[in-house]
């Protein structure tokens, strides 16, 4: 190491740009060494607290654990049971799908639509932005879902203001049918943050497509439709993954908003939350990490066939 | 744009907006105006300016569990801080190595970061608890703090390579010709520049680690370490339905800070979200 410090300014100078020979290599043997270097941190963090773990979980996910006694092989059984023998099981899954389902696009519709009022040089673009913002940094915290609950509770905020019109709201977040919509609702709130990135976007369309489509009689609409759209595709389709990989974990809102149930009658109960009863509560762990693995798979599945089906709607410039 | 809509088209614009504002923000002010009312008025009252206003919420709230208030602060704030320095030392040295050096297997390395960015979580947490309470390291900061020690926010990584190779190339290559070695040239070189991208990387962590509820929930279980979110978990539970008032006030001194970072960090914030899709 120390004779290299010191041949260092030398080589720096004498060295062809891409040449290869005998210092070339020594060099980049140098380079790498210390690049390996740069990255100890994450290559432990990725051994001990990322791939261990993934591979653990998976053998787990055969086994029965439950921390106190070994883990015991029991093959499929867990994978089995889940699609078979646990109800509750099922009905996460439909309860998150149904979220991420009416969620995701209710809340990319918004942050696209407010994009597009703000990004006609609006007077007052800074503060409109912020304020629709805010609420993307707030929204995942567990005193944003302690007010939710109070919003939406029997004698919340919702049902006073409704009052006002003298009409008698139910208990939302404790009524079966509406406690899933609020949640739904909490999460279009937080429609800030990919507001922000088709801001981004609609930043990078050159203005003189407009103009032209201007000059060709196009109209706002029709100039949406044939610019606009067709070149934010890239952002919708980013957010769109990013939102359905997001909400698919969901956890903090359901739990608070239910107190830790799922209820009433688990129609709040998103998956990480079952899993979280299954394996903490409960302390079913092979379950629990079975079901995370069927999670992991559901996740990746979606992307691929979000990036498969890119293919047919996304448009980008260079392809034609 | 060519032509301005007309003015009275601006101004029903601005009008619907600023509707559209007020009831994003409804709710959280109600909650502001309700933490101020004294309890029996808090659900008579939709309204936002309260007819009593009364701080008793914010006494009574602040010690209504087994220690003061400030305490889970404190216990916020320390895993919250250690958290950001853990993640911009970690962050910004496996940053360089992938956007300023060359070595074996790089492309693959960098794919497997990418990767680990869309992972879930979910998928980690059962053997990541057997492993630690196997480390008796349960009820411990380590739990919390190890996982960005070892730089597993993979999202700070890509922010800070995307920042780094906009860096011009030819600062690294002056501080070679003077005789820095690459630890130097990150030192003094790259990472002066890259204020910018280590204060989005601070201000997200922050926000994160303050509001993140199912690692503190799951590693945190006596009451003497407690942080604020699990602290206002129990308050809720322990309270039930009937003190509405101090859990709000305490709900707003949990925000406080976030709020006050995002008025403090919002150009970076701004950027941040609108270069890599953070939250």
């Amino acid at each position: 190491m120390a004779d290299s410090v010191a041949v260092k300014p030398l080589e720096a100078v004498t060295e062809p740009p891409r040449g290869g020979g005998h210092r070339s290599t020594k060099r980049s043997r140098r380079e790498a060494r210390a690049a390996y270097l740069f990255l100890a941190p994450w290559f432990a963090g990725l051994l001990v607290i990322t791939i261990g773990p993934i591979l653990a979980s998976l053998y787990l996910s055969f086994t029965d654990y439950s921390l106190l006694q070994e883990a015991e092989w029991v093959g499929f059984d867990n994978y089995v049971k889940m699609f078979t023998e646990d109800p509750r099981y099922i009905n996460s899954l439909k309860v998150t799908t149904i979220y991420v389902v009416v969620s995701v696009p209710l809340q990319l519709a918004f942050a696209l639509a407010l994009a597009l009022v703000l990004d006609r040089g609006l007077r007052g673009l800074a503060i409109y932005r912020s304020i629709f913002y805010l609420p993307s940094l707030l929204g995942g915290s567990v005193a944003i879902a302690i007010l939710w609950r109070k919003v939406f509770g029997a004698d919340g905020l919702v049902n006073a203001l409704l009052g006002a019109f003298g009409i008698q709201g139910p208990g939302w977040v404790g009524h079966p049918d509406y406690a899933l919509g609020t949640l739904i609702i909490l999460h279009v709130w937080t429609f800030g943050a990919p507001m922000i990135i088709f801001l981004a976007g609609l930043r990078q369309i050159p203005s003189s497509y407009y103009e032209a489509a201007a000059v060709d009689g196009a109209g706002p609409l029709r100039q949406f439709k044939s610019i606009t759209l067709p070149l934010l595709t890239p952002i919708i389709f980013f957010n769109l993954v990013l939102e359905i990989i997001k909400s698919f974990q969901s956890f903090t809102q359901s739990f608070i908003v239910s107190n830790g149930t799922g209820g009433p009658a688990d129609s709040t109960l998103f998956y990480t939350l079952y899993l979280y009863l299954n394996g903490f509560r409960d302390y079913d762990m092979g379950y629990a990490a079975a079901m995370a693995w069927v999670l992991l798979l559901i996740i990746a599945g979606l992307t691929g066939v979000n990036f498969l089906a890119s293919k047919y709607w996304v448009f980008y410039g260079d392809t034609k | 744009m060519l032509f301005r809509p007309l003015k009275g088209g601006r101004v029903v614009k601005h009008i619907l907006l600023i509707g559209f504002g007020v009831i994003m923000l409804y709710p959280l002010l109600w909650m502001v105006s309700s933490s101020l009312k004294p309890e029996e008025l808090i659900f008579r009252q939709p309204g936002l300016l309260p007819s009593e206003v009364t701080l008793e919420n914010y006494t009574e709230g602040w010690t209504a569990l087994k220690h003061p208030f400030g305490y889970y602060l404190w216990n916020s704030a320390l895993i919250t801080g250690l958290s950001v320095v853990a993640n911009l030392v970690a962050c910004s040295l496996a940053a360089y190595a992938f956007a300023r050096l060359n070595f074996p297997l790089k492309r693959l390395w960098f794919t497997i970061m990418l990767g680990t960015i869309m992972l879930p979580h979910h998928v980690v947490i059962v053997p990541q608890y057997i492993m630690f309470s196997e480390l008796d390291l349960i009820n411990t900061i380590w739990p919390l703090v190890m996982p960005k020690v070892l730089a597993t926010d993979a999202f700070f990584i890509f922010l800070m390579v995307q920042f780094i190779r906009t860096l011009p190339r030819e600062l690294d290559e002056a501080a070679e010709i003077d005789g820095a070695g690459y630890w130097r040239i990150f030192i003094r070189v790259v990472m002066p520049l890259s204020l910018p991208a280590l204060a989005t990387t601070a201000i997200f962590t922050f926000i994160w680690t303050w509001n993140d509820f199912l690692s503190q929930l799951l590693y945190l279980n006596n009451p003497d370490n407690f942080t604020v979110p699990v602290a206002l978990r129990t308050f809720l539970d322990s309270s039930g339905e009937s003190s509405w008032g101090p859990m709000f006030a305490m709900s707003i001194i949990a925000l406080g800070p976030i709020f006050g970072f995002f008025l403090a960090g919002q150009k970076y914030l701004i950027r941040g979200v609108a270069t890599t899709g953070l939250k």
